[in-house]
């Protein structure tokens, strides 16, 4: 199919001095599509660059027996990387467990206190700007220096919170140096840090939601909770899903404060190491190329997995 | 159909996309490979170093350097991680932005050697008679070399120093000469509920390891045994043992999740009575401003196990040249001028120790060291052995292994099954990492 759509041609002499109106469009719309691809070229540059060429290069990696240096020689071995990996009992499955428990904990307390907030949020009260100012001052805060000042608070010795603890008779605790109580601190932790985006997500949601709904049910004779359970909750739903997608996978990539806290490998017994920290000691640590670019592509599957599965169960929830 | 469609047909926009990309993974590529073309009399010469002592001196002495060759000198300090992930990133795009490089030659070297990343120095060395490479001590000089070429100058070495409190150990007859008699000290100055600790080290699992081998030597133990796992043997079991229950009965909380920057405030706040760590890092206890103890620290040498005492006397930090550097000749020139005589005998007098033994045997260089550390750090650069890790190709994943042991001692573990599998682990790394050096 053509891509003009031209008007029968006049003779140029009737049409006076100048190009005729047909030749004009057809100017106009040969400017329109080189523009068209001039305006979309650095996009599509930078979409090239900066996300084909590394999953290309990745997954074309993830094949290979890369070790040491990327630009030196390597072999193809074919999935062996990826058999490798998922065969992996002492570091690849106990990360992905650990990135599991990691997100659900964190992302279910950060959604059930951000919604709490929200709701507490919702009507306007004296100060309501200084607490919002307040609440945004973890998001603020660069991953590492939380890390860094948790560190100081936490620290078994010199920590004011065992300080405090050992105050009021209770013994010190060794929040994240236990190998069992650092995973459950780092996640208290990401929930200090993320809950104020999830209040300040689903108090936009809140705000947009139309009163009349609710009146009708406090008409009705609706309690708060019933309220809050049968008509705010379902009209929130669409917001809940979106802030839940984009707090998961963000809490999936969490590796800063994990990094910052526990150095390489996720403590002495591995005990926070999720996938992305083992991808980074693959990379970084032992130089393995090829293992490390298959536990990504698996990583990254995994991710678009739960993507996929949160926005089709928040679809179902919206309709 | 809109004629906005029309244009923006699938075969054209597909069209565009792969060109797009096919653009982009050129350029990409083209990056990679370039090797960015000749130096200009502007371009710096680029030092990449750990931010240490030693390289802090270095960077305020730059300016006589600079006039010398008559080109600047761009020095970057990182800590030891960034330092080790930005050779890597650089290096694997082969980059010409890196000249210098600080490294530790027991950690990256073997590795770097591997990938073609640093310059054959031998020539410059074996021609250079003033810089007189056979100056240099015969441990850090054989960890310098990797397949019969020389690839780094050491530039800084250290052993383990037993630092003690002098008004605690007072009364047990002063500080232990054997590892049995420091058991039964910080066994004796442990106090935990009032948050004293008899010894305070290293824990984690592969921050540890360096530090215990000196304790694994002195056990009569090692890393590898004729070719195979040395892990598993009764001295290294033993070693094992023997740190673990230190740590765990002596220690204070939180041991296995501490390296030097966690384990030496502890003891720089008079917290623990005695700590097992480089002696290089000495000056933070003389620091009124980071320490209590100043008045009280005492130095001691590595105390004697069942085989003797064995510390480790190692290069902690080397220079090197970038394989890809456009100005190895003012690189070498640089190396020649931090890594002189000269430079290493001011640098000891400000307390950094070098590698080079006419400085060492040099009174005057020992001065400013407290007179019991000059003579600890002798008595352990005597006694010392070259490495304080394996030395492997992948040493973070060999250190990872060794490691593991230990942890469960530091845990109040059973060290036996965990060693039992820990030397398995390690025996089947060895083979791999024998391959990898093959090919």
């Amino acid at each position: 199919m053509s891509t003009t759509e031209v008007s029968p041609a006049r003779p140029a002499a009737a049409s006076g001095a100048g190009p005729s109106p047909a030749r004009r469009t057809r100017t106009f719309e040969q400017a329109n599509r080189r523009l068209k691809w001039g305006m979309l070229a650095p996009a599509l540059l930078f979409v090239g660059l900066m996300i084909v060429f590394p999953l290309v290069y990745t997954l074309n990696l993830s094949l290979t027996d890369a070790f040491g240096a990327v630009n030196a020689g390597k072999g193809h071995v074919g999935l062996r990387n990826f058999t490798d990996a998922l065969g992996d009992t002492r570091r690849f499955w106990p990360a992905a467990r650990r990135t599991v428990l990691f997100t659900v904990g964190a992302v279910v307390l950060e959604t059930a206190l951000g919604l709490a907030l929200a709701m507490l949020m919702r009507k306007t009260f004296r100060g309501m700007r200084w607490v919002r100012t307040v609440l945004i001052i973890p998001l603020l805060t660069t991953p590492v220096a939380i890390g860094i000042l948790w560190l100081l608070i936490l620290d078994p010795t010199n920590g004011i919170a065992n300080h405090l603890l050992t105050g009021i008779g209770l013994p010190r605790q060794d929040f994240l140096g236990s190998v069992s109580q650092s995973l459950p601190t780092l996640m208290l932790i990401d929930v200090w840090q993320w809950t104020p985006m999830m209040t300040l997500l689903l108090l936009a949601g809140l705000t947009t939601l139309p009163a009349e709904p609710e009146e009708a049910a406090r008409v009705d004779g609706a309690n708060g909770w019933q309220r809050f359970r049968h008509v705010v909750l379902p009209m929130l739903g669409p917001t809940l899903a979106t802030a839940l997608v984009l707090r998961a996978v963000d809490a999936l990539k969490t590796f800063d404060i994990l990094y910052a806290t526990k150095g390489a490998g996720g403590g002495s017994d591995f005990e926070v190491e999720t996938l992305n920290v083992y991808a980074y000691g693959l990379t970084f640590d032992y130089q393995e190329y090829g293992l490390a670019a298959a536990v990504l592509v698996l990583f990254t599957l995994f991710i678009v997995g739960v993507v996929v599965l949160l926005r089709r169960r928040g679809g179902r929830k919206a309709a | 159909m809109s004629t906005s469609s029309q244009l923006l047909s699938r075969r054209s926009f597909g069209r565009l996309a792969v060109g797009g990309a096919g653009a982009a993974g050129m350029g990409a590529l083209g990056a990679c490979t370039s090797r960015g073309g000749r130096p200009s009399p502007d371009t710096p010469l680029r030092v990449m170093a750990i931010n240490h002592v030693w390289s802090q001196a270095i960077r305020r002495r730059t300016k006589e350097f600079e006039e010398r060759i008559g080109r600047r000198v761009s020095m970057t300090l990182l800590t030891a991680d960034q330092l080790t992930s930005s050779y890597n990133v650089k290096l694997n795009a082969s980059g010409t932005d890196v000249d210098v490089m600080m490294v530790r030659a027991l950690q990256e070297q073997l590795l770097f050697a591997h990938n073609g990343w640093l310059t054959d120095l031998s020539d410059r060395l074996r021609q250079d008679d003033e810089f007189a490479w056979s100056d240099f001590q015969k441990a850090p000089r054989e960890a310098s070399v990797t397949g019969g070429k020389i690839l780094s100058v050491p530039v800084v070495t250290e052993r383990p120093a037993l630092y003690y409190r002098k008004d605690l150990v007072e009364d047990l007859g002063g500080p232990p000469r054997t590892l049995e008699q420091l058991m039964s000290a910080a066994r004796e100055l442990t106090s935990k509920n009032k948050g004293v600790y008899g010894f305070v080290g290293r824990g984690q699992r592969s921050g540890a390891v360096s530090q215990w081998s000196s304790f694994l030597y002195s056990h009569g133990g090692d890393f590898v045994v004729r070719g195979r796992s040395g892990i598993g043997t009764p001295e290294a079991l033993a070693a094992y043992a023997y740190y673990g229950k230190l740590l765990a009965r002596t220690g204070p909380p939180g041991a296995t999740n501490m390296s030097l920057e966690q384990a030496m405030p502890i003891f720089a706040q008079g917290k623990a009575a005695f700590y097992i760590d480089a002696d290089a890092i000495y000056s933070n206890f003389l620091d009124p401003k980071v320490s209590t103890v100043r008045e009280t620290v005492g130095f001691a040498p590595f105390p004697a196990g069942p085989a003797g005492a064995r510390p480790h006397n190692i290069p902690s930090w080397s220079l090197g040249i970038s394989t890809f550097s456009l100005l190895r000749d003012d690189a070498w020139e640089f190396i020649k001028w931090a890594g002189s005589a000269e430079m290493t005998a001011a640098l000891q007098k400000d307390g950094i120790p070098g590698a080079r033994s006419s400085v060492w045997s040099d009174p005057a260089s020992l001065t400013s060291f407290p007179p019991d550390l000059a003579k600890a750090m002798r008595l352990n650069a005597e006694r010392g052995l070259g490495y304080d890790r394996p030395r492997v190709l992948q040493v973070g994943r060999a250190r990872d292994i060794v490691g593991r042991p230990l942890v469960a001692g530091i845990l109040g573990e059973d060290v036996r099954p965990v060693t039992r599998d820990a030397d398995a682990e390690f025996a089947d790394f060895l083979i791999r990492d024998n391959r990898h050096k093959e090919t």
